[in-house]
């Protein structure tokens, strides 16, 4: 996943081999696509509960996970979809989990928001804003504690930095130089809030000085090929001088918050969001990869083709896998057997 | 047997388990340097190093997360909470992550961790400090519960919430820490989710956990002597799985049955071993289930109203005497 080493392209894009910049904006595309089919499948009644989408902020999950070795940990919150595709999961076994099936990563049992995958290192998908930062901190602590030079690189949104779990997990993982990665997507919006409505502070990543002094930076999100260079950078860091980092990425989210969320009205006006859609992180890094001559417009097309079909296919995957049976409610509840107490507790159902 | 401290036993149990499998660890306020807030973890920092009993910041959500994600990746935390009051602010790490974690992955990420600490009151602590969490995760599918009355189990309960490969919240008496009793010799496992008779009789059943089993084992001596009356004496143990089948079996045989508890009576765990106790052994019932609970308000200061509102014998000697017919 990590290797670079291959044939450098003279004026390549990032100093990077051919090989990784197709890996990217693979992995961009992947996601763009395999979310509009969400949204399509959403709409149709076909997923349910919230789904939050990820278009317009690609280049950050691409960028971040592309920079890792396949040994990492990754963890997330509810916004999910494209992290775990990008981090390997099958699209197959992500749309089955959306669509509630057994064929899902969770069997069904998690849902949009809660993508798990153990045989990549994928540890969710988690649904209560801040709560996965210790679970990060306690990854980077078993890092140190089995001396390996993997990391954990965790991924949130910008309403966490104003949370009291963003600051008990930093200080810790700071303290005890932990290699936890930490990258915050800035969209702007928590909901329908404006972060400057409720920071006390103008720029994000000062909020973690404290902690990782000058290893706290920005970089543009919407840039795939500069949140790649930074997480490299970090990943460097953490393996060799157990240091945490704090990465500012600043994004952008087309549509609403959630699938039941409207993309602009009250907290963003409708020229925003077309304002923003002007960087949009795939078409920028396409005419990147053009000028520089490592791509045409066709094979661009061609890996948009390749991609659509994988989606729909995975789209007719999980609308053929079985739903959950009955035996399933109460097989993951302990991982040894269940023990309720009398049957006559449930004897109506 | 050695006759030992309840505190010396958890300690104990904390040592060999620490021996024997190097994944576990030991984090939480004071556990290191101090020894522990009550001396539960004296000398561990000493024989294990840093890495394995971690002085923590006061951050009960952040080290309590911390432990989770530890244990997701295979090792097995042992995170103490100075006391269950303070585990209010870990809530979240223990119910949104911990009792979840293995059911949303759809069986992928197991949480093998310990929660533990003193519960319930202790003496002029006041409201904040002194209340019974027993039924707060009692309550939680995805955890397991665990509220030992003696050294023994104290010891041997403990050693298998620390193997258990599920999230354990271990829920040890503030007041039970220089508690003394005989403990085997030896390797000592006791299971999660046994009840256990602490003391037989034929004439009514006393179902209680924690301290409450010294209430009741109190009330039953004098019971005996002062009225003839033979109560058993039910420990619980663990909360979650609940052992009702044992509870069952004792009252099927005394058909008379009183649930003590220390904490408040809207659903406390009394509610639901009476709940149970209806169903299943209706017809062997010759009166009414009794509870008896501390009172229904936030703990007061004041000696005379602390001595009030926490359950001692005389209540229990009372609820027993209802339920015999004998008041
Ligand atoms: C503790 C908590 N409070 C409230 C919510 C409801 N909620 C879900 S997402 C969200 C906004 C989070 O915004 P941000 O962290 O910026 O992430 P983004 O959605 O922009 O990716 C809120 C308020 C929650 N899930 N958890
Ligand atoms: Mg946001």
């Amino acid at each position: 996943m990590a290797s670079t080493e291959e044939t450098v392209v003279g004026e390549a894009p990032g100093g990077l081999s051919k090989e990784k910049l197709l890996e990217l904006l693979r992995a961009m595309l992947l996601s763009r696509r395999f979310e509009e089919k969400t949204a399509e499948s959403y709409q149709m009644g076909k997923i349910g509960g919230f789904c939050h989408l990820y278009i317009g902020q690609e280049a950050v999950a691409a960028g971040a996970i592309g920079a890792l070795r396949e040994d990492d940990y990754v963890i997330t919150a509810y916004r999910d979809h494209a992290q775990a595709l990008v981090r390997g999961m099958s699209p197959n076994s992500v749309m089955s989990e959306l669509y509630g099936r057994i064929d899902g990563c969770s069997r069904g049992a998690g849902g949009s928001m809660h993508m798990f995958d153990k045989s990549v290192n994928f540890m969710g998908g988690h649904g209560i804003v801040g709560t996965h930062l210790p679970i990060a901190t306690g990854v980077g602590y078993a890092i140190r504690y089995r001396q390996t030079d993997q990391v954990c690189l965790c991924f949130f949104g910008d309403s966490v930095v104003n949370g009291g779990p963003f600051h008990e997990a930093f200080n810790m993982t700071a303290k005890w130089e932990l290699p936890v990665i930490y990258i915050v997507e800035n969209n702007s919006y928590g909901m329908g809030t404006d972060i400057d409505r409720v920071a006390a502070v103008d720029e994000l990543f000062t909020r973690a000085c404290a902690y990782a002094g000058k290893r706290a930076e920005q970089v543009d999100g919407q840039d795939v090929l500069a949140v790649y260079a930074a997480v490299e950078r970090a990943a460097e860091r953490a393996r060799t001088e157990k240091r945490p980092t704090f990465i500012e990425a600043q994004t952008y989210r087309y549509l609403g918050h959630s699938m039941s969320d409207p993309a602009h009205g009250v907290y963003r006006t409708r020229e925003e969001v077309a304002e923003e859609r002007e960087r949009d992180p795939i078409n920028t890094f396409v005419d990147k990869l053009t000028d520089a001559g490592v791509l045409t417009d066709d094979d661009v097309e061609a890996m948009d083709k390749e991609i659509i079909d994988e989606v729909e296919a995975a789209a007719e995957f999980a609308e053929a896998s079985p739903v959950p049976g009955p035996e399933e409610v109460y097989a993951h509840v302990y991982s040894d057997e269940y023990r309720g107490g009398p049957d006559g507790r449930d004897a109506w159902r | 047997m050695a006759v030992i401290t309840y505190r010396d036993a958890l300690n104990r149990a904390l040592r060999e388990e620490m021996e024997r499998d190097d994944s576990v660890f030991l984090l939480g306020e004071e556990v290191g340097e101090y020894d522990g807030a009550y001396k539960v973890s004296k000398g561990l920092l000493d024989q294990f190093g840093e890495w394995r009993v971690r002085d923590t910041p006061i951050a009960e959500n952040g080290f309590a997360g911390l432990g989770v994600g530890a244990a997701m990746v295979g090792l097995r935390p042992v995170v103490e909470f100075m006391t269950w009051n303070f585990a209010l602010l870990a809530y979240d790490a223990i119910v949104n992550s911990a009792a979840k974690m293995y059911h949303m992955s759809g069986g992928q990420y197991n949480v093998p961790i310990v929660f533990r600490g003193p519960g319930g009151s202790a003496l002029q602590l006041a409201a904040q400090h002194s209340q019974v969490p027993d039924p707060w995760y009692a309550n939680i599918p995805g955890l397991k519960v665990c509220a030992p009355a003696t050294p023994a189990d104290a010891l041997g309960l403990l050693k298998s919430a620390i193997r258990d490969d599920d999230p354990v919240v271990f829920i040890e008496g503030e007041l039970l820490y220089n508690v003394k009793g005989e403990v085997p010799d030896g390797e000592h496992l006791v299971p999660i989710g046994v009840a256990e008779v602490k003391r037989p009789g034929a004439d009514v059943t006393i179902v209680a956990h924690g301290k409450m089993v010294h209430v009741a084992l109190q009330a039953a001596e004098h019971l005996a002597k002062e009225l003839e009356v033979e109560a058993e004496v039910v420990d619980l143990r663990s909360l979650r799985p609940l052992d009702t089948a044992s509870v069952i079996e004792s009252v099927q045989r005394t058909h008379r049955a009183v649930v003590v508890e220390e904490g408040w009576p809207i659903s406390g765990i009394g509610a639901q071993v009476v709940d149970d106790i209806q169903r299943e052994a209706f017809d062997s019932l010759d009166a009414p289930v009794a509870r008896v609970s501390g009172l229904d308000v936030p703990m007061h200061y004041a000696r005379s109203l602390e001595k009030l509102i926490v359950p001692g014998p005389e209540p229990v000697i009372e609820a027993v005497k209802h339920v015999c017919y004998l008041d």
